[in-house]
């Protein structure tokens, strides 16, 4: 059977959801048999991800293709749909899901909290559920599958529900994931415009006006910012990810964050019409906010997935800046630089997609092998997991944007996109925005740090515990997903060009512009900015001058001192018995960030005194977020709660009272 | 038959059924209540035949027949089982102040009757006029769940509730899709067995059947 490009794309990818169903039903069949579940199961999951991952390559280039499922309510089918957006996302969510899947195949061991069997499902129906955001085109099924995520990664996040701190994550991700779902509903009840179709087409042709496109827009806003870890929604993060197994908050940071960016985009982009400029200014100010409060906060803390987390909402800021810049010149008619803020959105996108996995892993590996999530005990494990330590190393390097690695590409687009808004014909604007830069510069730069201590403190330096003598280093499936995820950091980092002719077609399908041709105009080996004299990369030549220089130290050394190698211990500055507790700790380094930008923290301080037996000190950096929104709502409620509980007493009699009582005035009302 | 004969037959049939409710407030024995509950399900068996014969609406036949089967046989078998069980038959229940209930029911039927007369109008059926009873009759039971304190009473003015609901269906518009009625049919079944078995688990947790005794089980 012949298909064409299209429908052979859709196939695809419903094949790799039904597999993934299919094969997270197949964890119920021997439940409790970790052979069969880990080292059978997830990697055909893996194949799974090779599927969508291929079906979203296929429709990249393609004219959009929907189908209908005979699936859902009686004349209420599912609809589907693929397009360039969702093509894209599809590709980052089977990438992603490889790579994790086979570390899971190595990583999940017995004994941990929920039996194998069941984890099997809950991961498939997440992977499944999430692929099935990506394709649905009606808003029905948007929110099943909206839920069905919500749900199956709720479930996975309490995996170790008898620990009371971790239901207490699950919880709040809970809480935050519906109110969120909530305000999406409400937001595609506005886009229906009266219509009573809740089609994706229809929307489209009937895409409301003035104020209630931005009430469309506002909701949408809140509902996929609460998904993503938009600054006031994003406590869950840093709560649920540290609950998570690692592979799972690998996904969930990866991969599950990036459909809410999809949610948005296709909102913003897609269903509404023309934007109004004040919509990118405020995904461009709520970003800004995001990145440089994410990486604040992770440069002080001593957990390091809860420091992961943190980064995460960085991350995700950075890509809702290039998002609201892409915004404000879609609403002034610039489509070129918009493309380029779109661009360097997406290509942070797939970026943080497989550094942040990556990262998630190896804290995995560690943990497994350490049983140690506090930095302030790790350390010196660059001896005993020396490939775990490496794959991390690339991680880093690639989080924190050095090139020649792909953290620098996204981040150099956007700072160019930035530059460019001086040519915006706001007056207001064009001073304001740039300013911006400033505060995405200081994010980079905090994150650079935040992973200097990141990588520092668990891998450098002595061990800090005697236990971390017997840490071993990850099996060899671990191994593997870990070294897909760090391929694909690298060849992204060094085939710009190549990954923005991929990416091209969302341009053209959002914004009816492409990037590629003043991309390509210094010649292959250079990715240009809208002319060459402005400014142009080569990764290449970067990564190649890099290779020099270290080749060239490395045989000066070699030539000079060749042969002539002495060991010995490192000048201790003349104080007798060094012990591993002397060095830096993750207190320490995030010090000075905590001394800058005090009143961004709430933080409390036991200091010790001189006449302490035992002195003790402990001091925590809260976010003042919970002081000024979360906790008000909380008193809030409960005191609305006791209220409305005068009129609860218990006596059934008076319940029915109540029921008859509205029910006559129902009644006369209506007559 | 002529149409006159048959409307006024159901207007009688109707007029039964909220005698029987009124009867039903003011029962204080669980036995009668039951007696009277399989009555007020029989003349609402023949109703249902009668309008079916009337109007050839053959499906109301079948409406007809899971009433009768239902709630004049099924039902009050296993609330006779249920008493002997309990050993409540001869249990007498001391109501508050009837004739205050009944004046209420009275201020109810006539709430029911106004509520219900637009919409007579609206109708085109034979039984348009018996609109208001039905609504008077769900009222009436609601009533009776109000005012009682044993559990098995309670379950009997809940299912009276349901006769009163399918009454009005079939007044307004000769019954609903038999589908919805299987449904409710069911619903009523499941919801007996579930009241019996918290009837029983009420005894054994305070050995008695009275409902104030969950009044323990609220918050605070």
């Amino acid at each position: 059977m012949a298909l064409e490009g299209s429908q052979l794309a859709i196939a695809l990818v419903l094949v790799g959801g039904l597999h993934w169903f299919a094969v997270g039903m197949a964890g119920l069949a021997v439940p409790q048999s970790l052979f069969w579940i880990a080292r059978i199961l997830f990697p055909l999951g893996a194949l799974g991800g090779l599927a969508v991952a291929a079906g979203g390559v296929v429709a990249l280039p393609q004219e959009p293709a929907a189908a209908i499922l005979p699936l859902g309510l009686p004349d209420l089918p599912f609809h589907v749909r693929v397009d360039a957006l969702s093509a894209f996302f599809l590709v980052l969510l089977g990438i992603a899901a490889v790579g994790v899947s086979i570390f899971s195949a190595g990583y999940f061991r017995a004994g941990q909290g929920t039996a194998p069997g069941l984890l099997c499902v809950q991961y498939h129906v997440f992977l499944a559920s999430m692929a099935l955001v990506l394709v649905a085109d009606d808003a029905y099924l948007f929110m099943v599958a909206w839920e069905t995520m919500a749900l199956s990664s709720y479930f996975l996040v309490t995996s170790n529900h008898r620990m009371p701190e971790i239901r207490r994550a699950g919880f709040i991700y809970l809480l935050i994931a519906h109110v969120g779902a909530v305000a999406i509903l409400l937001s595609y009840g506005v886009l229906q415009a009266g219509q009573g179709d809740y089609v994706f087409s229809s929307m489209r042709a009937h895409a409301p006006q003035g104020a209630w496109a931005s009430t469309a827009f506002v909701l949408a806003l809140f509902g996929f910012g609460a998904k993503a870890g938009l600054l006031p929604l994003h406590v869950w993060l840093p709560e649920a990810h540290p609950a998570a197994p690692s592979p799972v908050s690998a996904l969930m940071s990866g991969v599950m964050l990036k459909t809410a960016i999809y949610g948005l985009l296709r909102v913003t982009f897609d269903l509404l019409g023309a934007p109004q400029w004040w919509w990118g200014v405020l995904i461009l100010v709520l970003g800004l906010l995001t990145a440089v409060f994410g990486a604040m906060f992770a440069a002080v803390q001593t957990d390091m997935k809860r420091l992961l987390a943190y980064s995460s909402i960085e991350n995700i800021g950075v890509v809702l800046i290039a998002i609201g810049l892409a915004t404000t010149f879609r609403a002034y008619s610039m489509p070129l630089l918009a493309a380029l803020a779109l661009t360097a959105a997406l290509y942070h996108c797939i970026n943080h997609a497989l550094f942040k996995s990556l990262l998630f892993l190896a804290t995995g590996s560690v943990l497994h092998s350490t049983k140690e999530r506090n930095l302030g005990k790790l350390g010196g494990l660059v001896h005993s997991m020396p490939s775990v330590a490496f794959f991390a190393l690339i991680g880093a390097l690639a989080i924190a944007g050095v090139p020649p690695l792909n953290g620098f590409v996204s981040e150099w687009l956007l700072l160019q996109a930035f530059l460019a808004t001086p040519s915006l014909p706001n007056s207001y604007l064009n001073m304001l925005i740039p300013l911006g830069a400033a505060a995405l510069t200081l994010s980079a730069g905090l994150a650079g740090y935040v992973m200097v201590k990141f990588y520092g403190v668990i891998f450098l330096g002595q061990p800090r515990e005697p236990a971390l003598a017997h840490a071993h280093d990850a099996g060899w499936l671990e191994r593997l997903g870990m070294a897909w995820l760090v391929a694909g950091c690298v060849a992204l980092g060094l085939l710009p060009l190549k990954i923005v002719a991929i990416l091209d077609p969302v341009n053209s399908l959002l914004l009816a512009q492409t990037l590629s041709e003043t991309a390509g105009r210094s010649g292959w080996l250079f990715i240009t900015v809208l002319a060459p004299e402005r400014a142009s990369y080569s990764p290449l030549i970067v990564f190649c001058g890099m290779l020099s220089v270290v080749a060239a130290t490395f045989l000066a050394v070699r030539f000079r001192y060749g042969g002539r190698v002495r060991r010995s211990d490192p000048w201790d500055c003349g104080h007798p018995g060094l012990t591993p507790r002397m060095q830096d700790t993750a207190e320490g380094f995030g010090q000075p960030i905590k001394q800058i930008f005090e009143p961004m923290f709430r933080i409390e301080r036991q200091l010790p005194t001189p006449f302490d037996e035992r002195p003790v000190y402990r001091a925590t950096a809260d976010d003042h977020f919970w002081y000024w929104a979360y906790l008000p709502v909380a008193r809030l409620t409960e005191r609305v709660s006791r209220w409305i509980g005068v009129l609860q007493h218990g006596r059934i009699s008076l319940y029915l009272l109540y029921s008859l009582a509205t029910l006559v005035v129902l009644l006369l009302v209506v007559s | 038959m002529s149409a006159s004969l048959a409307t006024q037959l159901v207007n009688l049939f109707a007029s039964l059924l909220l005698l029987i409710a009124f009867a039903m407030l003011a029962q204080r024995r669980v036995l009668s209540l039951i007696h009277l509950f399989a009555w007020q399900g029989a003349v609402l068996a023949l109703n249902t035949a009668l309008v079916a014969f009337v109007t050839h609406q053959h499906h109301l036949y079948y409406s007809a027949l899971l009433t009768l089967i239902l709630k004049v046989i099924l039902l009050p078998w296993i609330l006779h089982r249920l008493i002997d069980k309990l050993n409540v038959r001869w249990d007498v229940e001391t109501l508050v102040n009837i004739p205050t209930t009944m004046l209420i029911g009275v201020g109810l039927v006539i709430i029911g009757f106004n509520v219900a007369m637009p919409i007579s109008h609206l109708s085109e059926t034979v039984t348009r006029g018996t609109l208001g009873i039905a609504l008077a009759s769900v009222l009436l039971s609601f009533m009776m769940l109000i005012t009682r304190r044993k559990a098995v009473p309670q379950v009997i003015g809940f299912l009276a509730m349901e006769n009163g609901l399918f009454f009005a269906a079939t007044s307004a518009t000769y019954g609903m899709p038999l589908v919805v009625e299987l449904g409710v049919a069911l619903d009523v079944l499941v919801g007996t067995f579930i009241f019996g078995i918290f009837t029983f688990h009420l005894r054994e947790a305070f050995d008695s059947l009275d409902i104030e005794h969950i009044e323990k089980l609220k918050e605070r």
